[in-house]
Order: C-alpha cells, then structure tokens, then sequence
C-alpha cells in the first residue's frame, strides 16, 4: 500500500542536469535511506517523490499510480523536515491536527486521532504548547506526531535528526526505527551520516552526483560494495584503497582493504611501515601507518597493543578480504 | 519550491499588480507626450493643433525654466546636505547611551510625521512671521532686525522647511544602519588602537556608505518634486524665487492652463526622475541579491 | 554596550540628545501651545511660553466649522480605503514573487520600484483631465483611487520583504498536510505575516494621510481631505494662528501617534528593504 517506484526519473535545472536518470523500486514497508556527500542529490529526490520539486522526465508511481502531475498535497505522503518547520502560531494539538483539518475529518475523530499520536510520541502534557516552548529534541517529536496522524502511504524524512545534540540524536534514531516498525509504512530517509544510514535501514540508496551507485542491505553494501565510491564511503574509517603494483598483484586496478582486516605486528612477516599516529579509543585502536610501497594504511585493532606513533610495524592483509576493482572502480568478483 | 503549479498561480495573483501599474504608468505617460506635442490650451478648448517639439522648445528656453532648474537643484541639494550631515551627528548622539532615549527619539522623528501643509503653514506663521513670529523676536532680543523670510530669503525659508520634514528620516535610516554595526568589529578597532575619530573615520564611515546613498537617492526622489509646501506659503514666488521644476509645471497647468507646455514640463521632470532613480535601482537591485 | 560609560560623558551625551530633540521637537509643541491660546496672545510679542490664558476656544471653533468633521472623514476614508485596497492587490502579487519566483521575478520586483520613482508632477495633465472629464475631480473614489496606485509599489515591496522571512518550509509542510494554496495562504501565511501585514498597512496609511500633492490639485471641496483644510488657512483673513494651530494640531496627533509605532517599518518600507 505503499510501494514506491521511480522510472527513468530525471532533474535538471536549466541546463545544469542534476540527476541524469534514477530507477528505484521500494518495497511497502520497507525503511529506505537515501545517503551520499553533500550535494549528491538525495534532498532533490526526496523532493520530487514529495511533489514539492517538478520532475523533468521520468515517472514516478505510488502504489502503481503515476502522480508526477499530482500536487503534494493529494500525494498521500507525509514529510518530516530538517528544521521540524512547525506552524509557529498553532499549538501542539493544532500543528498535529492540521492535516486532519484538511482533509475534512469530524473533530471528534481529529481528537481521538491526535491524542493517540501525542501518547504514542510522549507529547500528550506538551499539547496546548506553541512551539517556541518546547526544546528542540520535543519540537521534531511533534513533527513526526503531525506525519503520523494522516497515516500516509509513506514516510518521507529530510535529514531529521542533524539538529539534535549527539545523545539525543541516538535515541530518536531508535524511536524512529521503532515506530516506523511498529506502523509498518513505508519511510524513506535522507542524511549524510553513515551511521545512521546502516543502524536504520532495510535497504540504503547510496548516491553520487545525481546517480545511484549502489541499492541494497547495509550489510551487502559493506561487504559487498559495488564499486569504488560505495567502498570508500560506506565504513568508518575509511577502506584503504590500494593501487598500482600491489593491486597489480591480486589482479586488479584497485584493491580495497578494511581497517579491521589489516594486522599489525611488532615484527615478523608483512609490510614494514612506520607509524605516524595512533588513536587509543580504550575499546579500540587505529594506527595510521605509512608502509612504502603501498602508502597510507589505517589499520584497526580491538584492545591496546601497546604500540605508539613513530614505532616501526609490519602490516598484513586478510587474503579472505580484499576487495578488487577495476579500472573503472567497478567491484571484480 | 516553486512547482509548475505554484509558478502558473504565482503569475495569476501577480497579474492585478502589474497591469494596474503598468496602466498607470503607460497611460497618463503617453497621455503627456501626446499632449506635449499640442498647442492645447483650457481656456480654449477645441483650438488644439498640433506643434511638434515646440512646446519642448519653449518651456527649455523659457528663463522661467532655467530659474526653476535652478532653484531645483538648489533645494534638493541644500536639504541632501543639511539632512545628512546633520542626521549623521544626530545618529552618532543617539546610539549612545542616554536616558529617556525613547522619548528623544520621538522628538527626533516627529516632524516626518507632520503633514507638509500643517509644516509649512506652521512655519510660516508661527515662527517666521516677521511681526508676529518667534524667530523675529528672538533676533530683536539679541537686537539683530527679524528677517522678513518670505520676502528677503524665500528659497532658504523653504529650505529650513523642507530640511525640517525630511532630517527625521535620514536620522532615523543612518541610526538605524549605525546600530547594524558590529559592535565586535568596534571593539577590533580599539584594540588595534583606534581613537574615537579614526574609529569613525575608517570604520564607522565606510559602513555608512550605502545607507548615505540609499538616503540621498530617495530624499532626492521625493525632493524632486516638492509642492505643498511652496505651494501654501509663496506660490512660488515672490516672482519666480520659489518655483521649482514641480510647481512651474502646475502653474502651467492648473494656473495658466496651458496643456502644451505643462506636458512638455512633466516629461522633462519624468526623465530627470529616471536618471535618478536608474542609480537607487542598482543598489536596490545589488541588495536583492544578498 | 557592555561597559560602563563614563558618568561625565553619559550626563553631557544625555544633555545633548535631549537639547537636539528639543529642538527639533519645537516647532510641532510650540504649534500646540499656540493651540490653547486666544487670537490676540498668539499674535502678541512677546510670545509666553506658558503663562498665558489657556482656552479650549480654538478646537471649539474649529470642530464648529461646518466642513471639519466631513474633512476628517475623508481623511480617514481616503488614507484606510486607498490602504487597504493596495493591500488586497499586493498580498498576492508579493506571495507570488516571494515563493513562486520565476527567472523574471527580480525584474519585476525592480520595475515596481521605479514606478515609484515617476514624479506625479509628470502626469499631472493627464490625471486632470481624464479626472475632469471622468468627473472623478473631487471625489473620494477619485482620491482614493490615485493615492491606492501611487502607494501600491511601497505596499508591494514592504510586503515582499516580510514575506521574504517566512521560513518556506513551513509553507511546503502546509503543502504536505494537505492544503491547497488558497488554505495555505489563509491558514498558515496570513497568520505569521501578521505583523508585517500590519506594519505595511501602518505605514502606508500614514502616508496616504500626508499626501500633499494629489489631494491638494484633485480636491477643493467635498472630498478635500485634512490636507486640504489646512491649506485653505493660508489665504485667511484676520487672525488665524491659534485656530490653524487647534486645526493642526488634530490633524496630526493621531499620525504622531501611530508614526511613533511605526520607526522602523518606515526604514524598511522607504528605503525598499536597502536598510534594514
């Protein structure tokens, strides 16, 4: 009920084409993100499922329906803003109903309506509030209560949550995910934190100067990346991406390496390189190390190991994890 | 954000604006060069023909217009700088700290909000009356002899008026801008060793300079085309002391009901406004972009 | 300012201000104690500042005349009509180029502006005659029609730039819950530009009640509003002073009032939104 599908969608401003063509097909139900660099298009895509950007080729179908001449407003789609963009003048209560308003619904019913959205998201003391007395994390809470109460046929979310403090941010994080479960519609959700995007998602949608790069679990995108820029993006710190001779090597223009998979020793066997920084998170290590003949390698290790910057090292990598890449930096299997 | 939708939309409810503006600027506009091109006088209707440039002609050689322009010119520029440089001093007191600011700010403002008649006539009468008036008793009780104003300085009387009315707004637009000030960037002068003057100089000054322009583009709009108050206090006289390129043309107009001329008049006046007002577009237009 | 002011220096700039304000304030309080004073004391010299004897007479005899209350009436008329049909012309011309913008819209935004610019000197001819022959001279529609076209570039813009400010995205989440432009505009808009609407209406009223220079050559007697009145006390005969000042004095109280509410919605609106 609430499948969405995107043909051959494409967005230029003026000359300058900003999306050349995007095919997408999510499932209903599903919790969808749209992740990539600033400026990838994600917000734009949103946008155009949204009805609140014009498409300039291309369909796009809700539940089979094309609605790319369909304003917004009878969309059936409900949109969570970055700046919770809440009506100052109404209160609580009128900023969850408002929706409810027009579309005609009975007040005692609009009532009802709301009071359940307010329990479900805690706000049910806040209700007669105006907006500017509530704190930031109560305000985006309110945002959701207004986009759940019209059960839409999905949930379109632009970055909620990067207005929030880092704490609060992980508990949304989890209440969204929750409630999104527990209503089972359809979301799509845009941000550029990585995090996010593999804690949340059923499937993520990685993007990159307008085209997708890579459609599928977090799991398969980091174990499994299709190409280059989805190798270097998702996983932090970054995957070493290794070339020339050494790629060479395993047959391949590019080799890829998680910091995870490289070992690091005092001695014995393997690259020797130096190190120029270490990071002592306690439960974690990085080393920074640069090993001549194959460059910067971040190298992660579980526990302290007792090694500091300037000590010499030597490096192995995990044969069972290598990635290879070809000239293209397409992913060779 | 703006959809096919909203933009078709968007045209619709912009349209009533638009077109009643453009008739009214397109329509008493052709109106007045058509006119300009007659010889049409109201006291004789019905005996119009046609004069081509003549009119133009007339009125630029007329001495009456060359007095006019400069009495224009004169008057605009006199009250340009009155205006400002007093509205700057003014300004810098004002953003000081000073007790009861508010009520020396409505004091300061006031005059804007008095209508020109009611200024003028004040003026006239109340204060330059050379009997009567308290200026010519407070000359005589300094024992200087009270000017007669409208008769020995008529353009200065109207200057003094004018200035009156208008330094309330320059006070208030560059106080307005002195208080968007930084006052970090101030306090970055101090350290650096600014005194009060350079301060004001180097810092203060340059930060002024587009509210000064965007002060002086608009009083000059407005200063173009002064009227009420030559015309409830000289008539532009005594002779043609007073007359400015606004009241020569309505004299014209609605005095000696020549059509002809006056059209000729207004389009001149109409053009001198355009140069004016291309140089305040810019800025406003540069300002649009930020 | 953060830190303390010298005493000395905050005592001399306070006197100051207040010497300038006084001052500049003179005139208009001098025009008002005029007011309360008869015929004869205000044409005496030398003038007294306060010990004289005060009477209401003047605002008596001037509330007398015949004609006052009806100029009155068409001051308010004229200045509220003219005001609040620019407003229902401008309100949708500014939500147009505020949030449905095209590549033309700066144009536009530009062009309005210089509409303002035309000296009404210029088309006074053509306004007079098409007024004559219209028999739109002295009448109020007339008034209210002319001062309605010739503020309508200040509205447009003052309203731009206030709308300018809304955050869109409110409006774009009116938009996702399902309201149409017509409830967005009513709904969401109107309401948060409330302060705007009425600073715009403010100002403009204000300047439509001094308008000094159409009233004046559009008018003589039925629809001559305050401006007129007080121009028609420069070709008197005998004394006069005090019932001009009583005269004055309730023409521009009322303005006062309002222009003192209304400071900084002047810079913006005279200044197009270059000085904010």
């Amino acid at each position: 009920m609430g499948s969405i599908t995107l043909e051959g969608v494409c967005k230029a401003f003026g000359s300058h084409i900003v999306i050349p063509s995007a095919d997408l097909e999510i499932d209903d139900g599903s919790f969808v993100v749209f992740v990539g660099p600033s400026g990838c298009g994600k917000t734009t895509l949103l946008r155009m499922i949204a009805g609140l950007e014009d498409v300039s080729g291309g369909r796009i179908l809700i539940d089979g329906a094309n609605v790319v001449d369909v304003p917004p407003a009878k969309r059936g789609l409900s949109m969570v803003f970055q700046s919770y963009a809440l009506y100052p003048h109404m209160s609580v209560r009128g900023n969850i109903a408002f929706g409810l308003k027009m579309a005609g619904l009975p007040r005692a019913e609009i009532e009802r309506k709301v009071a359940a959205a307010a329990a479900t998201l805690n706000l049910t003391p806040y209700l007669d509030r105006k907006p500017r007395e509530l704190s930031g994390g109560q305000r985006q809470r309110v945002s959701i209560g207004r986009a759940i109460v019209r059960e839409p046929k999905a949930f379109l979310f632009d970055e909620p949550l990067s207005n929030l403090d880092a704490a609060l941010r992980v508990q949304m994080r989890q209440e969204v995910t929750r409630l999104q479960r527990q209503l089972a519609t359809t979301a799509i959700y845009v941000t550029h934190d990585q995090v996010e995007a593999m804690t949340m998602a059923d499937r993520i949608v990685v993007l990159n100067a307008g085209s997708i790069e890579q459609y599928g679990s977090p799991l398969e995108l980091y174990e499994r990346p299709a190409n280059l820029f989805v190798a270097g993006f998702i996983g932090s710190p970054r995957m070493n991406l290794i070339g020339e001779e050494v790629a060479e090597r395993y047959g391949a223009a590019t080799i890829g390496v998680r910091p995870e998979h490289v070992r690091v020793d005092r001695d014995g066997e393997g690259w020797p390189g130096t190190v120029r920084a270490a990071e002592h998170l306690g439960s974690d290590t990085f080393f920074y190390v640069d090993a001549p003949g194959i460059g910067s390698v971040t190298a992660r290790y579980i526990g302290e190991l007792g090694i500091r910057a300037g000590d010499n090292v030597r490096l192995q990598l995990d044969a069972a994890h290598i990635h290879r890449f070809d000239q293209e930096g397409k992913a060779l299997r | 954000m703006a959809t096919r939708q909203t933009r078709m939309l968007g045209r619709v409810m912009l349209a009533p604006a638009v077109i009643l503006l453009f008739v009214w600027m397109i329509v008493p506009l052709a109106m007045t060069i058509y006119f300009s091109t007659l010889n049409y006088n109201l006291l004789n209707p019905g005996m119009e023909n046609f004069a081509g440039l003549e009119n133009y002609y007339y009125f630029l050689t007329d001495p009456s217009f060359l007095a006019s322009l400069e009495n224009t010119l004169v008057l605009v520029g006199s009250v340009l700088a009155i205006t400002i440089v007093l509205g700057i001093l003014i300004a810098l007191l004002l953003d000081q700290a000073v007790i009861g600011i508010n009520i020396v700010r409505l004091m300061v403002i006031a005059p804007f909000f008095v209508m020109p008649t009611v200024s003028a006539l004040v003026w006239k009468n109340l204060l330059m009356h050379p009997v009567s008036g308290l200026f010519a008793w407070l000359m005589s009780a300094v024992g200087l002899r009270p000017i007669d104003w409208f008769a020995e300085a008529p353009l200065t009387a109207i200057v003094l008026i004018v200035s009156w009315q208008w330094l309330p707004f320059a006070t208030l637009i560059l106080l307005t801008a002195l208080q968007s000030l930084d006052a970090e960037q101030r306090e970055a002068a101090e350290m650096d060793g600014a005194r009060a003057l350079s301060s004001f100089i180097y810092i203060t000054l340059p930060h002024l300079a587009r509210p000064i322009a965007v002060v002086i583009l608009i009083e000059t709009i407005f200063l173009l085309t002064v009227f009420a108050e030559i015309f409830v206090t000289t008539g532009g006289g005594p002779g043609l002391q007073t007359t400015n390129i606004a009241f020569l043309i309505y004299s014209q107009a609605l005095i000696h009901f020549d059509v002809g001329t006056a059209s000729a008049g207004g389009l001149v006046a109409v053009v001198i406004a355009n140069v004016v007002a291309f140089f305040l577009v810019r800025i406003v237009g540069r300002n649009l972009e930020a | 300012m953060a830190r303390r002011t010298s005493a000395t220096r905050w005592l001399a700039t306070t006197i100051a201000a207040w010497v300038v304000g006084f001052v500049i304030f003179f005139p208009i309080l001098w025009m008002v104690i005029t007011s309360f004073k008869t015929e004869l004391e205000a044409f005496s010299t030398p003038p007294s500042l306060l010990f004289f004897h005060w009477t209401t007479e003047n605002y008596a005899a001037v509330q007398e005349r015949s004609d006052y209350l009806k100029h009155v009436v068409n001051s308010i008329v004229i200045a509220g009509g003219s005001t609040v049909i620019a407003m229902l012309i401008a309100i949708p011309a500014a939500w147009s180029m505020a949030f449905a913008p095209s590549a033309r819209t700066r144009d536009v935004l530009l062009w309005i502006l210089s509409t303002k610019m035309m000296p009404s000197v210029g088309v006074l001819v053509p306004i007079y005659l098409i007024y004559r022959d219209t028999a739109l001279l002295d009448t109020r529609v007339g008034l209210v029609l002319i001062l309605c076209l010739g503020n309508l570039p200040i509205v447009v813009w003052m309203l731009f730039t206030y709308f300018k400010e809304i955050p869109k995205d409110i409006l774009e989440a009116a938009r996702m819950d399902g309201a149409t432009i017509g409830r967005e505009l009513v709904y969401v808009l109107t309401p948060m530009a409330v302060p705007g609407i009425a600073s715009t209406l403010l100002l403009n009223v204000i300047l439509a009640w001094n308008e000094a220079f159409w009233t004046l050559n559009l008018s003589t007697l039925e629809a001559a509003p305050l401006t007129v009145f007080i121009a028609s006390y420069s070709s008197p005969e005998g004394l006069f002073w005090a019932k001009l000042s009583a005269a004055s004095t309730l023409a521009i109280v009322p303005i006062l009032i309002l222009g003192w509410f209304s400071q900084r919605q002047l810079v913006r609106g005279l200044t197009f939104g270059a000085v904010k």
